[in-house]
């Protein structure tokens, strides 16, 4: 018997981290993705490393997930982030009367800092607020969101995997209960055909009850943009957040020769249909010189909106903010009777690794291989290497 | 909002070969780029293929001709063009595959070999301390690996061999910053025929690069580097 063969729908970061695990655990793995690699919300995100301190007060779970992965992704990809760092500053009243469960929240959830005074802050980072009340530093770095998983995808492929890009899944292929295979339609040769699989993952992102539709299921994805801007300049080293429960703006992201803003939320029905939304434009300049005033006068480079694939509670949000970040693998056989069929969604760019590993776990047994995951130690290849098939 | 015509350069092998252009009329504001168009129509016209992921210049998918020049198509404004007739073509010196999109394989051939690392000393904000244990602030080379420079190159066009001004520019900042990269084999590797001596100097790649790589100067620097290195080993 050859290999079991696993279609993934989606080549975007959790897609890319989980046929990078699959192929390691010896599985024939195929990748569909109806656009360029990472065209979905993944090339399209802040590009924090997270530490996990955003979320270490109001969402735990999620928080843990960031500081473990955030530890193991600089052991796996080497030389692909800005490691400088990261500040949590009070700025207002509001944003002391947080400190002191802030600093609880990263104990709980082990994440190390350093608390700073607001002179060596400001030292750190000429271009801060100087009304600056508290100051704690934290392991959050910067990644290129597209890098990132290319190198998932250049080390999957050089194991085997094939990536089809601009392939759109139509169809999910039934006999009877259970998933066979996907139909898709080739972008490039204007051919449709059917793909033959052991098993399907719907890696889809905020596209993920769509594709879960095809099958007759449902998954609680309620998709939520949020509003990016790019300025001109470096105005900061480290990544600078502000010191209080998530909220919009509050973080300034240094990336290459730019800064990046952000960031804004809503909720949205189709993740196609993102109008951009001029007065969080605004809204991100006014709340960015907040935390570095220099900003206010910065020109934009762009701003743009992407769709966070969030868990909804099935009462339904309405901002997207009370929606944890943390991940779901919702097995179909289990949840709604149909077989040969799991889904993968929610999370962040930071945690696909561990996404991966989870989903692979639930993958392998179906299949019926006993293979141990591998992706904690196994150094990634450059990100170059992806389109680098021939060599 | 203005009425704009965007033709669009169409081809998918053997189904729409030779190429054409598809002409559609949208309604544009101030604020739109040519890839926001280029996903509103796609909204409509699934077949629609072109490269985008980050949408703000940072990931060099999305180069392409637009009027003529290459740009990134995320960062092109649309009315900033001012012309009511836009037309959107795939990049020059390079393999075409659907529509807008081009193989990137040939361009990392010659530029991977090069292995510039990825980080760089930070020169923002030199004043800036920072932490013992961050030691110095670093930040991502600036080459986005778009791809611009070699549309322009008229050696390029010209020249299959020819190394190109991005991979240059690669081992110029090596050169410049080696950050335990083994320069002597840099060198060799630009010191030839095909490497920085086929360029002719004329500075499209630097017009067009969208992230001031600057890949000419690049090359002079490079030139007068080994001039140097050899003028060192005469005396
Ligand atoms: C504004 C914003 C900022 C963020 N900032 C950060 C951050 O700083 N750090 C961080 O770690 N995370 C961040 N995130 C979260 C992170 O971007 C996402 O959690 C992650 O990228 C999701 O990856 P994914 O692979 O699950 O989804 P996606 O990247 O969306 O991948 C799903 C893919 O499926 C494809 N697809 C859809 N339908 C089909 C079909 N029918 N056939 C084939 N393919 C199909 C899509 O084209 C898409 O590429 C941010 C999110 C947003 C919105
Ligand atoms: S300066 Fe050299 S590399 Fe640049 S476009 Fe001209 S010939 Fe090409
Ligand atoms: S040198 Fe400039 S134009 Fe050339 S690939 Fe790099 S960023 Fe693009
Ligand atoms: S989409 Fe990344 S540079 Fe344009």
């Amino acid at each position: 018997m050859g290999k079991p063969h696993v279609v993934i729908v989606g080549g975007g970061a959790t897609g890319a981290a989980l046929a990078h695990d699959l192929t390691l655990r010896g599985v024939r793995v195929t990748i569909v993705e109806r656009g360029e690699v990472t065209s979905g919300t993944t090339g399209r995100h802040h590009g924090l490393l997270h530490s996990g301190a955003r979320y270490a007060v109001k969402d735990q779970e999620s928080a843990k997930e960031c500081i473990q992965e955030n530890m193991i992704l600089r052991k796996i990809a080497p030389g692909t982030f800005e490691l400088n760092n990261g500040l949590f500053v009070a700025i207002t009243d509001e944003d002391m009367a947080y400190h002191d469960a802030f600093l609880a929240g990263l104990e709980t959830c082990a994440i190390p800092y350093q608390e700073i005074t607001t002179q060596e802050a400001l030292q750190r980072e000429p271009n801060l607020n100087p009304a600056v009340k508290a100051a704690v530093e934290v392991p959050d770095g910067t990644m290129d969101a597209m890098r990132l998983p290319l190198r998932f995808l250049a080390t999957a492929q050089h194991n085997g995997a094939v990536i089809k890009t601009y392939t759109q899944v139509t169809k999910l292929l039934m006999k009877d209960k259970t998933v066979v295979g996907v139909r898709v339609r080739d972008h490039v040769t204007e051919k449709t055909y059917d793909i033959g699989a052991d098993l399907v993952v719907n890696a889809a992102g905020a596209w993920s009850d769509k594709i879960a539709a095809m099958a007759g299921v449902h998954v609680p994805m309620q998709p939520s943009p949020g509003v990016l801007v790019a300025v001109y300049g470096r105005w900061n080293n480290m990544v600078l957040n502000r010191m209080h429960r998530s909220g919009d703006g509050d973080i300034i992201l240094p990336q290459r020769t730019l800064s990046v803003i952000g960031t804004s939320s809503w909720v949205v029905k189709d993740p196609d249909q993102l109008e951009m939304k001029k007065e969080h434009i605004e809204l991100m300049y006014k709340m960015g010189a907040m935390l570095v005033p220099a900003v206010k006068n910065a020109p934009m480079r762009a701003a743009w909106a992407a769709a966070r694939p969030l868990i909804g509670s099935e009462s339904g949000a309405t901002t997207g903010r009370e929606l944890s970040r943390t991940f779901k693998c919702f097995d179909h056989e289990d949840r709604d009777n149909v077989i040969g069929f799991v889904t993968i969604t929610g999370g962040k760019a930071t945690t696909a690794r561990g996404m991966a590993e989870v989903t692979a776990n639930v993958v392998v047994e179906k299949l019926g291989l006993d293979v141990a995951c591998r992706t904690r130690e196994v150094v990634l290849l450059p990100h170059t290497a992806y389109y680098r098939r021939g060599v | 909002m203005t009425e704009v015509t965007f033709k669009i350069f169409r081809y998918k092998p053997g189904v729409i070969d030779p190429p054409r252009y598809d002409t559609f009329k949208i309604e544009v504001d101030e604020q739109m780029s040519v890839l926001d168009v280029l996903e509103k129509l796609r909204i409509n016209d699934e077949t629609l293929t072109y490269r985008h992921s980050c949408h703000h210049g940072s990931c060099g998918t999305c180069g392409m001709l637009v009027n003529g020049k290459e740009v990134l198509a995320c960062v092109a404004n649309v009315l900033a063009l001012g012309t009511t007739e836009v037309t959107v073509e795939p990049l020059r010196n390079a393999p075409l595959v659907s529509d807008l999109v081009v193989s990137m394989e040939p361009f990392f051939n010659k530029y991977a070999p090069v292995e510039m690392p990825l980080i760089r000393q930070s020169e923002y904000l030199p004043e800036g301390k920072p932490s013992e244990e961050v030691g110095s602030y670093t930040r991502y080379e600036s080459c986005l690996e778009c791809g611009l420079c070699l549309s322009a190159c008229p050696v390029v066009a010209t020249d299959p061999a020819y190394l190109g001004p991005a991979a240059l520019a690669a081992a110029a900042r090596v050169v410049q910053e080696p950050r335990g990269q083994d320069v002597p084999a840099i060198l060799q590797m630009v010191d030839n025929a095909e490497g920085c001596w086929r360029c002719h100097s004329a500075m499209e790649c630097s017009e067009v690069c969208p992230n001031d790589v600057d890949p000419g100067s690049m090359i002079m620097y490079l030139r007068q580097h080994l001039i140097s290195d050899k003028l060192k080993h005469l005396f």
